[in-house]
């Protein structure tokens, strides 16, 4: 039986919008064990970025349960969020968020250096380790500039990678990418989950569902739909389908 | 670790914006630099106004003759005739603190040799009287004691009176002169010493043994002054005191009696001048400052924009586990490296316009430790103050806002 990373509860979140009170999550209950490759889906307005926040503990349930790793963030002060982010989450983003004049290596040791339990030489050792996994340890003092979308994406995933996380939270990461792109980020992706790293995808695309191994549907701040996916694609076959570039 | 981190992260961001952070650092270049060029500038001429009184005599302590009030009258202190010989001897004998001391009469009178002409000023002193006053001799030799008891006819003059009674340059040692139609002899001329601070022109004078004067020319037997020097110039504050003492017994003065005369030490007059050179300083400084602390603005400024412009990363930062107080500190740390780099560069540059001021302009100039220390320390200061509020807007900064912000 694999580990439960997440488990959540009869979430709940609302905010406040003047005299108005939005609820963007309703009561929500699902878990997420060691090596699931989850894609969260839902049109905009549905509480998938509220579920992103909270699932990535930069924003808190108004009622409800939410562990990670066994650990309830429900009453964790800003500062123990901050530590739960450091060690036990990786973020993608959409648009990469790389320090930009910044050289990849640099970019992926940005998490270790919030960390004091790692030395200077690991945190080196560490960020390469993770470049080569993401096949750019021939790139290492390239600065974002220098790389394409693709490049800077991974370098984004070395990084999420870089603080051995219990679970990677992507945020409609290959949102910026032309299909091709996407679809090698995705085979990395795939990649990744076979060596047994959990992933949670967020995204509003049907397509990069097919490559997740289960998909939670969300809908008006409920879960409309919550299935193993009994067909995955593989994204590397998907890539070789696709029509032979010129150049 | 986590210190050297942080300082890591603010130096490459301070590398990666050159041309800003040197703009920057310019305010505070030009405040701490100007702070410490006004400081040297300010000091050097407290420094030369202490020099040129020194000249006149170093620990120089001068007796003279006190007002008094005679038949309910005030009296003028120049009319009083209440400083005599017995008080000299007095002072000489019983001070411990006096290193040499000398009577002295004075009186204006026509400088006269064969159809030239000077008015000046006679001096009536004794031998040690050159030794006070910090004078040497450009050549001839100063009267001796025995000379001063019978009152010989001998006289030193300055330089001012060379050149305007001995016009043709015949060297003037050994000749004849006239002052007030009494003949005196030559004996030496006194080193030339300028004007001193007051304008007054010190080579302008005649030289003879008091008692000369006194019997000669003034017909008098009280003495107009006594000067004296202090062993040091530490000693001085004391040596007025102390011979106040003497002269209050001398004179028989009981302890209501006010002073019938005054001592007067040259501390004293240095003291009237630095303060007056040291108003000017603090003004200078004030308004140096001024620019100082438009630097510091200058730095919040720049670290409001930089936070600003850098709300994604510091979103980044906080969601890869960045806590508030490491923001904090991140822009915390780039404000002070920025205003301390700043400041060095000001008292390097500082340093130099002080030596260009002393080399090009001849004003006299100097530098002292504390103004280096003091503008270092306020630019530190000021970065710390002017960094404190952008860096606590970053660390105060929601996370998911911030990664949102475009």
């Amino acid at each position: 039986m694999p580990k439960e990373i997440i488990k959540i509860e009869n979430l709940k979140r609302s905010f406040t919008m003047g005299t108005e009170t939005v609820h963007a999550l309703r009561g929500i209950s699902f878990d997420i064990k060691e090596g699931e490759f989850v894609t969260i889906m839902g049109s905009s307005g549905s509480g998938k970025s509220t579920m992103l926040n909270i699932l990535g503990c930069l924003d808190q349930p108004s009622s409800g349960n939410y562990e990670i790793d066994g650990v309830s963030i429900k009453d964790l002060s800003r500062n123990e969020l901050a530590t739960i982010r450091n060690e036990k989450i990786g973020f993608i983003f959409q648009s990469y968020n790389l320090l930009a004049r910044t050289s990849a290596i640099e970019n992926v040791e940005l998490p270790l250096l919030y960390n004091s339990k790692v030395s200077t030489e690991e945190r080196r050792e560490r960020a390469i380790k993770a470049l080569e996994k993401v096949g750019l340890g021939e790139r290492l003092h390239h600065t974002p500039s220098q790389l394409s979308g693709g490049q800077q994406q991974r370098v984004a995933i070395a990084r999420s990678l870089v603080n051995n996380p219990v679970m990677i939270l992507a945020d409609e990461a290959t949102g910026n990418l032309d299909t091709r792109t996407s679809y090698e980020i995705m085979s990395l992706f795939q990649e990744l989950n076979k060596q047994g790293i959990t992933i949670t995808f967020v995204t509003h695309e049907p397509d990069i569902a097919t490559f997740s191994s289960r998909t939670i549907v969300l809908k008006d701040g409920n879960i409309i739909e919550d299935y193993q996916n009994t067909n995955v694609q593989s994204a590397a076959n998907e890539l070789a389908k696709l029509p032979k570039q010129d150049d | 670790m986590r210190l050297l981190n942080l300082f890591k992260i603010a130096f490459k961001a301070i590398v990666l914006n050159k041309t800003r952070t040197l703009l920057t650092m310019l305010g505070i270049i030009i405040g701490v630099a100007s702070v410490i060029a006004m400081l040297a500038i300010g000091e050097g001429s407290k420094e030369s106004i202490r020099t040129s009184i020194s000249n006149m005599g170093s620990n120089m302590i001068t007796i003279k003759a006190g007002s008094d009030t005679r038949g309910g009258v005030r009296q003028e202190a120049s009319v009083m005739e209440s400083l005599t010989l017995s008080d000299f001897e007095a002072i000489r004998e019983k001070s411990t603190l006096l290193s040499y001391s000398s009577p002295m009469v004075d009186g204006r009178g026509q400088v006269i040799n064969g159809s030239n002409n000077w008015p000046s000023s006679i001096y009536g002193v004794n031998p040690d009287y050159l030794k006070i006053k910090v004078v040497d001799l450009q050549s001839g030799s100063m009267f001796t004691d025995a000379e001063v008891k019978s009152a010989s006819k001998v006289a030193l003059i300055g330089q001012t009176v060379v050149d305007n009674v001995f016009p043709d340059g015949q060297n003037p040692v050994g000749q004849m002169i006239r002052f007030n139609n009494i003949p005196f002899k030559v004996i030496g001329v006194l080193e030339e010493k300028g004007e001193n601070t007051f304008g007054q022109d010190q080579d302008d004078v005649v030289i003879a043994p008091y008692t000369t004067v006194q019997k000669r020319i003034l017909a008098i037997d009280h003495l107009n002054q006594i000067v004296a020097s202090a062993m040091s110039e530490e000693d001085a504050p004391n040596a007025v005191l102390e011979v106040s003492e003497i002269l209050r017994t001398q004179h028989k003065l009981s302890n209501a009696d006010e002073d019938d005369f005054h001592v007067r030490s040259m501390e004293e007059l240095i003291s009237t001048f630095s303060s007056t050179s040291e108003m000017l300083t603090l003004l200078l400084v004030a308004v140096a400052s001024i620019s100082l602390l438009i630097g510091g603005i200058g730095i919040m400024n720049i670290m409001y924009v930089s936070v600003k412009e850098r709300t994604k990363e510091i979103g980044l930062r906080m969601a890869v586990g960045g806590k508030g107080a490491d923001i904090l500190m991140q822009f915390l740390i780039e404000a002070i490296l920025i205003s301390i780099t700043g400041g060095l560069l000001g008292v390097i540059l500082g340093l130099g316009s002080t030596v260009f001021i002393e080399k090009f302009l001849n004003w006299p100039t100097s530098v002292s430790l504390y103004s280096i220390v003091i503008s270092f320390a306020v630019c530190a200061v000021t970065g710390i103050f002017f960094g404190w509020y952008p860096a606590r807007k970053a660390s105060a900064l929601d996370p998911i806002t911030a990664l949102r912000y475009e």
